[in-house]
């Protein structure tokens, strides 16, 4: 037993020191704690190892069995979208001192993942028009459910009123999350696509912790965030709202229209798709709820020298210290991931990232104007961002196989969470040409023809 | 102990109990507490009105590594907050008989401080738990 | 190394950018027609701007500034700072895995969803259980997504059971995951040496109990010698068996927490399975149930239907969906990567290999540290900083001394139950020089304390930043930086 294995370093001579100055015969001997009984027999039933060339190849057939966004284009979206990464940002998160690092707890050999976050947490703060921002979270759909649970622990209410137009998937891990401490959820009904204020207003009531809705909604559309404010205000709700973040380049930040959290996936600004994660949730607060949010956050200080530092703060929180008492058990954040989201926000800076914003609007603009041309109907009744909805004369999943045979990865079906039958929601970014587009269209038109 | 800790009150959840005129008590935490603490951040104070019920929770103290309950002494209705912590928590840290004070609250059943130590008392039961 | 300590938003100029995107090729749309004003952005985020070989330069600086595995020696217990093998990011970075969209029709994403099956049931075989899900973003989500199996499971059979039994060494993620999940944590004490008291144990299980959360071999690195009796004391009163697989670093191929009578295992990807820990994440953490809890599995679940690899939501007892779309499938690529490398030949020599490292340097550092537990450990071991602690030198200063040599120090202050405790897991990465070196400056170190504690007590005295001032930090937060701070120092020079 020698090294066979590239990352296992001993030799045999190695083992036979180590065992001699332990005064033991064999490695066997230090496994007889394990009792005797529940000591596997022969090896696990798992693949034989495999030589780095092999697996290699192995894993690119693996990967070319899939179909990727490079070779067919893809109007997905519906919370995961094709965005550009600029090559800048796998560039500098490969470099390992970032990923093969744990999490901050030695400051002073962890100042530029400490940095990197407080810059992170500065860029959401910008964008979100919060006062505080967490280090990251799992997930959008995951800080979600979080900043439910800070809602109705803060409030000492047991009601969540989240819009039929939020993220299917939020609205399901909220449900489930909900189930711990058991707090009731209530979905508030739409008119058209858009959060039905009226019903809000019926079903907010003095047990209502928070309302969340989405900005853009699933379906594309910009909800009126003044009036949802206002009438969560008059009951003393709070206010969630979750966010694209790309979007809200063009969209009035939300903390300039009363929302006490702000949360949401950073996917769209510097993280690839990989088949749904992972991601990066972002978690934004206004003050007042500074020292009642999950998750991580770092601080700037000072050392003795009077050297400006930054350090893991309001930690005392945190589940490795309150334990049962804690807010939250989560002790970790996706700080890869949002390193990469940093990196993409400073190459896109100031300009650049409403300029994406921009080609995300005008092309979906464009997308849905040519299909209005050909005789389809858009649904949305208002204005949205980079997605939208159309209807189509036959069910969503047909077309969806109709458009791959001719190379393009259609929209997202309604229907099975919705029960909109043959509805049809579509994305178009800044990666989708007009050329693209065109021939969606095109297609499109002749499988409905056809 | 200075003079100004003699009439005080204690609680064993280490909350110290003045009275002041009618029914009227300030609430802090002992010396011994701060000291165990440490450092002191933040404090999370009832508000104004709320209704305080005795050995329940009435708000937390964070210090850099903790988090601890804060058990009211006794029941009845916040009256004064000490907003100054807000700014300097550390108040506590350095003054936690006077200025460092938490709460006053309007009490509900005077009887309640009956069961709280003397200065005598809560020094012993303090070094009892030093063992 | 050029000092630099400029924050992205002060090296930022007006007019500068980092990318070019392609100018539109479709009609301008002028958002002040399509949006009413109070919703249009009236002022933009002040994001940086900088050219790309300042942002280059900016990032290239931070990581200067950090101690990652690749770095040097990273021996922090109970994290399993092992290394992070290359061909795993490569093949996480294929196009065939990175750029394909979580809804894409099943046909279009067939080797995606093989990559996870397979998993799913490797890890099944490793762990001893029956099926798996690969959802659970990191071990806190496996660990209440088990906790909510739970409760599912009890509460098909009729019943409520609050309490979650928890030993005193436990990961503070147990107490809270439970909390989360809205159960009750009952603390069991541990014995004098250092494993669950299962008196105590005896004492606190009932028709109340929900379930026994363990971490076998427990954060002293010790084994459970007892756990068939425990597995089945729990058993007896109803109660289910969760594993927390923080430590499954030390029985890979040996034993199973199946064979130990566990019902439900969650393992930690970035720690056993040598996914990168990132900084503090993504992660993975799947979690395996034995059958009788396969109906309550989140979902959706990932099956197979013939040759063709399938996403079935359709489980009506499934406690729900606790994760969007189906996992940190990137994570969960480089799992599978490195257990294919491995194959279960290597998979053994790895927890063998990080067992023996973990005595043999227990064995060096015993003489000069005090050692609340002096057995044979698994894949790690507590020390304890009390000797030190005498002459008035902390378990602190002297993971700071560690700094100066270039080392990350051990897990400290945990588990709660070790005075000034030195918590070490070398992993079976590392190669006995590696582990010689360390040792011999822990030596140096402890000598310093009886023969010059002020250099101990100081230090760090190499790093680029002192220690940090923690209290200032959390009295007064700073937790984003301000541009309108940066005008006034500018005012006032000017």
């Amino acid at each position: 037993m020698t090294s066979t294995y590239r990352y296992l370093p001993d030799t045999k001579q190695d083992q036979e020191e180590m065992l001699e100055f332990l005064q033991v015969s064999s490695i066997d001997e230090l496994f007889e704690d394990i009792p005797a009984d529940i000591r596997l027999q022969g090896e696990l039933n798992i693949p034989q190892a495999v030589p780095e060339p092999l697996l290699m190849k192995k894993m690119n057939q693996l990967a070319t069995k899939n179909i990727n966004a490079n070779q067919y284009p893809t109007f997905l979206g519906a919370g995961t979208y094709d965005h550009y990464i600029p090559s800048v940002v796998n560039h500098m998160i490969s470099r390992s001192e970032f990923y093969t690092a744990y999490t901050p707890y030695q400051p002073e050999i962890s100042q530029g993942e400490l940095q990197a976050i407080f810059e992170f947490q500065t860029m959401v703060c910008e964008l979100t028009g919060m006062d505080v921002a967490n280090s990251s979270m799992y997930d959008g759909f995951t800080s979600l459910a979080e900043a439910a649970s800070l809602a109705v622990a803060s409030t000492r209410r047991s009601k969540i009123l989240v819009s039929k137009a939020v993220h299917p998937e939020s609205r399901a891990i909220l449900r489930t999350v909900a189930d711990g401490p058991g707090y009731t959820v209530e979905e508030i009904q739409l008119t058209d696509e858009i959060t039905d204020l009226g019903k809000l207003k019926e079903q907010i009531d003095k047990d209502t912790a928070a309302v969340i809705v989405q900005y853009p909604n699933f379906f594309g559309s910009i909800e009126d965030l003044t009036e949802i404010k206002k009438i969560a205000e008059e009951n003393k709700a709070l206010f969630i709202v979750s966010a694209n973040p790309l979007a809200l380049a063009l969209l009035q930040a939300p903390g300039k229209l009363g929302a006490d959290i702000v949360i949401g996936d950073m996917q769209p600004l510097g993280i690839p798709m990989s088949f749904g994660g992972p991601h990066c949730g972002y978690f934004a607060v206004s003050k007042k709820f500074m020292r009642k949010i999950p998750g991580r956050i770092v601080g700037q200080t000072e050392d003795e020298k009077g050297q400006r530092g930054f350090v893991l703060t309001l930690q005392a929180r945190e589940q490795h210290i309150r334990r049962d008492k804690a807010s939250s058990n989560i002790c970790s954040n996706q700080a890869l991931n949002a390193l990469a989201s940093s990196i993409c926000m400073t190459s896109l800076g100031k300009q650049g990232i409403r300029q994406m914003a921009q080609l995300n609007l005008e092309k979906s603009d464009y997308m849905a104007k040519t299909l209005k041309q050909k005789g389809f109907v858009i649904l949305n009744q208002s204005p949205f961002f980079n997605e939208f909805v159309v209807e189509l004369p036959r069910p969503v999943k047909e077309v969806n196989a109709k458009l791959l045979e001719a190379g393009i990865i259609g929209g997202f079906d309604l229907e099975s969470d919705y029960g909109h039958e043959n509805q049809m929601l579509l994305a178009v970014t800044e990666q989708r040409t007009k050329e693209e587009i065109d021939q969606f269209v095109e297609v499109l038109e002749a499988i409905v023809n056809g | 102990m200075t003079k100004a800790t003699a009439n005080l009150l204690y609680s064993k959840e280490h909350e110290w109990v003045e009275q002041l005129e009618g029914n009227r008590v300030r609430i802090g935490i002992s010396d011994y507490a701060q000291k165990a603490l440490g450092d002191i951040v933040f404090v999370e104070n009832p508000e104004i009105d709320d209704e305080v019920i005795v050995n329940e929770s009435m708000g937390t103290i964070e210090s850099v590594k903790a988090v601890s309950e804060l058990y009211s002494p006794v029941s009845g209705t916040v009256v004064a907050v000490n907003e100054e912590l807000e700014g300097a928590p550390e108040t506590i840290n350095e003054n936690p008989f006077e200025a460092g004070w938490l709460i006053e609250v309007e009490i509900s059943n005077p009887e309640e401080l009956e069961s709280l130590l003397n200065e005598e008392e809560y020094e012993a039961f303090t070094n009892e738990g030093e063992e | 190394m050029v000092e630099y300590n400029d924050l992205i938003f002060e090296i930022s100029r007006p007019g500068r950018i980092g990318s070019s995107l392609p100018e539109s090729d479709v009609d301008s749309v002028d958002i002040t027609n399509k949006l009413p004003k109070h919703l249009i952005r009236d002022v933009p985020a002040e994001l940086p701007e900088v050219s790309e070989l300042q942002l280059v330069r900016h990032y290239t600086a931070l990581s200067n500034k950090n101690h990652g595995i690749d770095n040097g020696f990273y021996p922090l217990g109970s994290c399993t700072m092992k290394y992070n093998p290359k061909i795993n990011e490569d093949v996480a970075r294929l196009e065939g895995f990175s750029r394909i969209h979580p809804y894409q029709p099943v046909e279009t994403v067939q080797g995606a969803l093989e990559v996870l099956y397979e998993l799913q049931e490797e890890l099944a075989v490793i762990t001893g259980m029956d099926a798996v899900t690969l959802q659970p973003s990191a071990g806190a989500q496996g660990e209440w997504t088990g906790l909510m199996m739970v409760k599912a499971y009890h509460a098909q059979k009729g019943e409520t059971r609050k309490q979650v039994l928890v030993p005193d060494s436990a990961h503070g993620t147990n107490p809270a995951s439970a909390t989360v999940a809205g159960f009750e944590t009952i603390t069991i004490p541990s014995n004098e040496n250092g494993l669950v008291n299962l008196e105590e144990l005896k004492k606190h299980v009932g028709p109340d109990t929900a379930a026994l959360m363990l971490t076998n071999p427990n954060t002293l690195g010790l084994f459970e010698k007892e756990i068939v009796e425990i597995a089945q004391v729990v058993h007896e009163a109803g109660g289910l068996l969760y594993y927390d697989g923080a430590n499954a670093n030390a029985i890979l191929g040996k034993t199973t927490p199946g064979q130990m009578g566990f019902d439900i295992v969650h393992l930690n990807l970035h720690k056993t399975f040598t996914t990168p820990h990132g900084g503090g994440g993504p992660g993975a953490g799947p979690v395996g149930v034995k059958e009788k809890l396969i109906p309550y599995l989140p979902v959706p679940r990932v099956e197979k239907d013939g040759e063709k690899y399938v996403l079935n939501a359709n489980h009506p007892l499934s406690i729900g969906r606790v994760k969007g779309y189906y996992g940190n499938f990137g994570i969960l690529l480089r799992a599978y990567t490195y257990i294919r490398t491995m194959g279960p030949e290597g998979l053994r020599q790895v927890s063998e290999s990080a067992v023996l490292h973990a005595n043999y340097l227990r064995k060096r550092l015993e003489p000069y540290f005090e050692a609340p537990y002096s057995q044979v450990c698994k894949h790690e071991f507590v020390l304890s900083g009390s000797r030190q602690k005498k002459l008035g030198v902390r378990t602190l200063d002297m993971a700071k001394r560690l700094l100066d040599f270039g080392y990350h120090p051990p897990t400290i202050y945990f588990p709660l139950n070790v005075e000034e405790c030195l918590m070490i897991e070398p992993t079976e990465t590392e190669s006995k020089e590696t582990l010689d070196a360390f040792a011999d400056v822990m030596i140096q170190i402890a000598k310093e304390v009886e023969d010059n504690p002020g250099v101990v007590l100081e230090a760090p005295h190499t790093t680029v930043i002192g220690r940090l001032d923690e209290v200032q930090a959390a009295r007064q937060p700073i937790l984003r930086y301000e541009k309108a701070v940066e005008v006034e120092k500018e005012t006032v020079k000017s």
